[in-house]
């Protein structure tokens, strides 16, 4: 079973944000079982709607734990194979929402995780906010991001001039991405420090040095 | 079990009326407290330390000392003794001094302290927070148990043929716990000592302090001092109260809403279900205490913090009269009638420290 987490940003009903992020999980998930009816190659697909959790995650900046419902989005995002991460652009950059998510898990939740980028926006004007703001904070957090990162404008959900298809080849290739990188790099498991402590011989050396 | 108060003696304006104690009045507050706790029948007062407004108790043995004169039983203890900025041959000395003073009722707490800017004030960087702490105490441990020290480490200057005096009450160094939030080497460091481990969790959740106290525990036991039901383990407690829950919540709403660490956040109905935080009944306060022990195991002190975020001493006084009368008696009876033979029924103390240093030596 192959855990795919999706987080989107989007504040509207419906929102385009949502559709893109749909879009690009179900590419994902088709891209990870080419042969439908093979036993194991199943994929879940949990979506994290930021809008349901705004208060919550406020709460989680000041007191520095996620609560209730929150806390089970959080672990479903830290716990999974891969994510999905999209945001509306808001001035020229991502929204807040989607940042203050990522501000609230705990450091090094996200390291080596599989991830594929999308935002969106009313012009194609703002696609680069994906690489000058969304690349560099998932460099940050140590996640291991795919190449193609999909960004769709007004234009691409309806405009003329192929532009719809060239949205829908962009959903394929970036789903064909993670899918592969999912599948050559499982997400890295950490040691962990509260069942594996350091011994205190170690600790006292290492201070003395 | 021991029961007990600590206070960070924060100066914080009453949000109710907006009115802010002097540093005079606090520091008198928290002496109040402290004789109040004793008269009701609690066991331990602790202090926090702190070097930063809006906080008075930067010189802790100074204000135990005093509650130290004007109290008979009470054990005085630090929540928490700052083992990475404080020099370590100056707590031996202070603390040994006020352990003779109190007729050893002197336990201590150590902390790291996580404000930031404190560090460089005493020629310290954060970033060395645990290596500081490890060190310090190491010397710490040994200045109170040989009686001369040659000693180099990486943080102070070398002692040569150094003695710490007074030396501790009855050759016994005060019992010593290591409080930590998060950090798996505190407790690493607390088990190999076989020391006391003192997981405040009163601002989260209670499934991250689990695996710390679970992991303390473990190594409590690995390295010889016991078996892991036997360590000494203390815990955190947020309480207010009235005989009715709806006014418990009513009156303490203002101060939840606007307090220093977890105000303007989430409610207080959502605060209560995800911390210890009891607003409500003594009963409720009794019923939520006693999962404490279906959590972390039978336990050896529980410390309440009741007078923060502004609260009028008056109140403050209230509710110790409350834990005396009405929660504190049920409490230890419960407790008691819980723990297994083999579980330490309380935190060590100076007399049977001592009690067990005689015996040591009659073996010898």
């Amino acid at each position: 079973m192959t855990k795919l987490a999706v987080v989107s940003a989007g504040l509207g009903q419906p929102s385009s944000t949502r559709l893109l992020a749909d879009r690009l999980a179900a590419a994902t998930a088709e891209a990870l079982r080419p042969d439908a009816g093979a036993a194991g190659a199943d994929v879940a697909i949990e979506t994290v709607e930021l809008r349901d959790h705004a208060h919550a995650m406020v709460d989680a900046t000041l007191t520095h734990f996620p609560a209730g419902e929150f806390r089970a989005a959080v672990e479903a995002v830290t716990g999974a194979d891969g994510l999905i991460a999209v945001t509306p652009v808001f001035n020229a950059s991502y929204s807040g929402l989607f940042k203050t998510f990522f501000d609230v898990l705990e450091r090094e939740s996200l390291d080596g995780k599989p991830v594929l980028l999308g935002a969106t926006g009313g012009t194609e004007r703002h696609s680069l906010a994906i690489d000058y703001a969304m690349r560099p904070l998932f460099a940050y957090l140590r996640a291991a991001v795919v190449p193609t990162a999909v960004y769709a404008a007004s234009e691409d959900w309806g405009g003329a001039d192929g532009a719809v298809e060239g949205l829908a080849e962009r959903i394929a290739r970036a789903g064909r991405e993670l899918a592969a990188l999912i599948g050559d790099r499982p997400a890295p498991r950490k040691p962990d420090p509260y069942d594996n402590p350091v011994s205190f011989e170690e600790l006292l050396s290492a201070s003395s040095r | 079990m021991q029961f007990g108060i600590f206070s960070v003696g924060d100066v914080t304006p009453d949000p109710t009326t907006g009115r802010e104690p002097s540093e005079a009045e606090r520091i008198r507050a928290m002496v109040a407290i402290a004789e109040k706790a004793e008269e009701a029948g609690l066991d331990v007062f602790a202090t926090g330390e702190h070097h930063n407004p809006p906080f008075v108790p930067s010189s802790p043995t100074t204000m135990l000392g005093y509650i130290a004169a004007r109290t008979e039983r009470l054990v005085l203890s630090t929540a928490t003794t700052l083992i990475t900025t404080n020099d370590p041959v100056k707590i031996a000395e202070d603390y040994a001094m006020l352990q003779h003073l109190a007729g050893g009722r002197v336990d201590l707490m150590m902390g790291r302290g996580n404000t930031a800017p404190v560090y460089p004030w005493f020629g310290k960087d954060i970033r060395d927070g645990i290596p500081l702490a490890i060190e310090n105490y190491h010397l710490l441990h040994r200045l109170w148990r040989e009686d001369v020290v040659d000693w180099e480490g990486k943080f102070r200057t070398p002692l040569q043929s150094f003695t710490s005096t007074p030396r501790p009450l009855d050759g016994v160094p005060p019992f010593v716990w290591h409080g930590s939030i998060r950090s798996p080497e505190i407790a690493e460091q607390a088990a190999y000592y076989g020391d006391g481990f003192f997981a405040n969790h009163i601002f989260w959740p209670k499934h991250h302090f689990q695996r710390l106290i679970r992991l303390y525990r473990q190594r409590f036991e690995h390295y010889g001092h016991g078996s892991a039901d036997q360590a000494i383990v203390g815990l955190g407690g947020q309480v207010f109260m009235r005989k009715n829950s709806q006014d418990a919540v009513r009156e303490f709403r203002p101060y939840f809403d606007n307090a220093p660490v977890y105000g303007h956040g989430p409610s207080l109905e959502e605060f209560t279900a995800e911390t210890p935080l009891t607003v409500g009944s003594p009963q409720q306060v009794i019923e939520k205490t006693l999962t404490f022990r279906d959590h972390f195991g039978d336990y050896q002190r529980q410390l309440f913090l009741i007078d923060h975020a502004g609260l009028p001493l008056k109140t403050v006084l209230e509710q110790i009269d409350m834990l005396g009368e009405e929660v504190v008696p049920v409490l230890r009876k419960e407790f008691e009638s819980l723990r297994p033979a083999h579980v330490p029924a309380t935190a060590p103390t100076h007399a049977s420290r001592a009690a067990e240093r005689e015996s040591a030596e009659e073996v010898r």
